[in-house]
């Protein structure tokens, strides 16, 4: 990708965070004159960590996707679709709901260690040189385990309110996070994400084969665990925070690598600013929802990313690709 | 340039007996054996790759932990698989196999070099087997790697292009590489190798000039054939495995 193009990349992902904080508030003029500490309040600790979650997330879920789909060679791999975003809420609210330890670090330390296990799970259960499509069925089987796991969780949980608690929260919510909230997602996220970008040149070679690049000296075996628990460090972290948000790991690489010659490694960088301009741009759309209504941003990006993920699918079909 | 692989005490377990292999610069190698007789194994403990006893050193230098920047200078192999996973221009396909700084004109010149220019600008996943083998060939030659190992570099290709693939690792050996490659077609070997090493169930039976390797008594206890009186191959015992019988 050019130079240039990473410049407007960089200038829309600015505008849709200017945009992002300011949305909606027509009143904040006024207010700044008759209360200008509360005004201040709103923005920087409302409408500031919405905004900068929905980079951070919509960054790590970019790169992660980007660096799984090189190193499974799929592009159809993503951290929603191996089962790490479902097992990072199932960690979340085992942590939270039935362990009790609901502070920001004790639910991002589930999170964590939930997208771990899972991704443990699916590398024992596909191997570590699985055929994507075992590797993909695999993922699906932990998706739904997880996923009846947590409800499950919920339903044992003490709090009668654990099940309409947890909606918001699991559907994919940037809503009131605080900034302590807002640090223990986005800290892990940009740093896996700047981890990610420096692989970019093993996770290309790759694409000649895992023999070739370990011939020319690639340590595949390592790369591949890196990737793996940079991913449920990164997604773990963000999903603790703002729940599931499905689609945007499996969208973001797809269009990155268009601006790349089709390159899998290269494309974690513009992988990562597509996702953030993405989550960026449903978050703001979930705005306009109706007045007092909430739409959790993940069903925005549900609904334009199932139908992408399925053109992508008939694509590969048609073109007799696996 | 001068290339000497040493490989010391290779052994892979349960897949090939433990060997010492020594490939002198300026020379072409080619392997022989069987199916499942472990030329791939081999290749592959020469190559560094996967799990195998002994040590590999080229010029020397021992080959294990080498950061890529070294290795690709020293080494370019080729698998047996002509799979391609991701849909490249095939000039982006063999510049992936260069290091950063020597560019894409290496690349296109690595593609015309296996006659192959015309299809640097498109994808690698619509050529077929055949144009596909040359542009994965190119990919290993671009580097200009002090030794090059090769795994069935002629499989898929008709004959024209068969006999152009050997000329061009002729060419590499003449200006110094270290070149090893397996073939099936035992005419190939006798024909254009310097030295043939054959091997069966994971163990170097003949080693030598082709003429000696490739002995009528070593290709008929090994491969079950002999030359035919028309000068082409024949079953020494077509009903029974010639396997089973020696």
């Amino acid at each position: 990708m050019s130079l240039r193009l990473y410049l407007v990349f960089a200038i829309l992902t600015f505008v849709l965070l200017a945009v992002s904080v300011l949305v909606s508030l027509q009143s904040l003029p006024a207010l700044f004159e008759s209360d200008p500490s509360l005004a201040a309040k709103i923005l920087v600790e409302l409408r500031l960590p919405r905004a900068l979650l929905a980079l951070a997330y919509g960054s790590v879920l970019g790169a992660s996707g980007a660096a799984i789909q090189a190193l499974f060679a799929n592009p159809l791999a993503s951290p929603d679709i191996t089962g790490a975003t479902g097992g990072a809420a199932l960690g979340a609210v085992v942590t939270a709901y039935l362990i009790g330890f609901a502070s920001p670090l004790g639910v991002a330390l589930g999170g964590v260690g939930g997208a771990g296990l899972a991704l443990a799970l699916l590398l024992l259960l596909a191997g570590p040189r699985a055929e994507s499509a075992t590797l993909l069925l695999a993922g699906i089987a932990i998706s739904a385990i997880t996923g009846a796991a947590t409800a499950l969780a919920l339903s044992l949980a003490p709090s009668p309110f654990a099940f309409y608690d947890a909606y918001d929260w699991l559907m994919g919510s940037l809503v009131d996070r605080s900034l302590p909230q807002l640090a223990f997602a986005a800290l892990p996220a940009l740093a896996v994400t700047v981890w990610l970008a420096t692989r970019a040149h093993a996770l290309d070679t790759l694409a000649l084969g895992e023999e070739t690049a370990a011939a020319m000296g690639f340590n595949v075996v390592r790369l591949r665990y890196g990737v793996v628990a940079a991913t449920a460090l990164g997604v773990g972290a963000a999903v603790s925070v703002c729940g599931a948000v499905g689609f945007i790991g499996l969208v973001g690489p797809v269009l990155a690598r268009a601006l790349t010659r089709g390159h899998p490694g290269r494309a974690i960088l513009p992988a990562a600013l597509i996702g953030a301009v993405l989550l960026l741009g449903a978050d703001i759309a979930i705005r306009f929802a109706p007045p007092d209504r909430s739409v959790p941003v993940g069903i925005v990006t549900a609904l334009f990313g199932a139908p992408f993920f399925l053109a992508l699918v008939a694509r590969m079909r048609w073109q007799g690709q696996r | 340039m001068m290339a000497r692989i040493q490989a010391l005490g290779m052994a892979v377990h349960g897949r090939l007996e433990r060997c010492d292999i020594a490939l002198a610069a300026g020379t072409l190698t080619m392997l022989v054996g069987p199916n499942g007789a472990g030329k791939t194994t081999l290749l592959r403990a020469l190559a560094g790759v996967g799990a195998a006893e002994g040590v590999v050193t080229i010029d020397g230098e021992p080959l294990a932990g080498l950061p890529p920047a070294r290795r690709i200078a020293l080494l370019a192999y080729l698998g047996a698989s002509r799979d391609v996973l991701w849909p490249l221009s095939a000039r982006d396909y063999v510049a992936l196999g260069l290091l950063h700084d020597q560019g894409d004109g290496r690349a296109t010149a690595a593609l015309a070099s296996v006659e192959a220019e015309q299809f640097a600008g498109r994808r690698i996943d619509t050529l077929s087997t055949g144009e596909r083998t040359r542009v994965q060939l190119a990919r290993a030659l671009a580097p200009g790697a002090l030794a090059l190992l090769l795994d069935e570099p002629c499989a898929n290709l008709d004959p024209q292009w068969q006999l152009a693939v050997v000329e061009r690792l002729c060419a590499e050996a003449r200006k110094g590489a270290a070149v090893i490659l397996s073939v099936h077609d035992l005419d190939l070997a006798q024909a254009h190798a310097d030295r043939v090493i054959v091997i069966d169930k994971g163990r170097i039976v003949a080693d030598g000039g082709p003429k000696k390797a490739l002995s009528p008594a070593v290709v008929g206890r090994i491969f079950g054939v002999e030359r035919s009186a028309q000068g082409g191959w024949q079953r020494l015992n077509p009903r029974a495995d010639p396997r089973s019988s020696r």
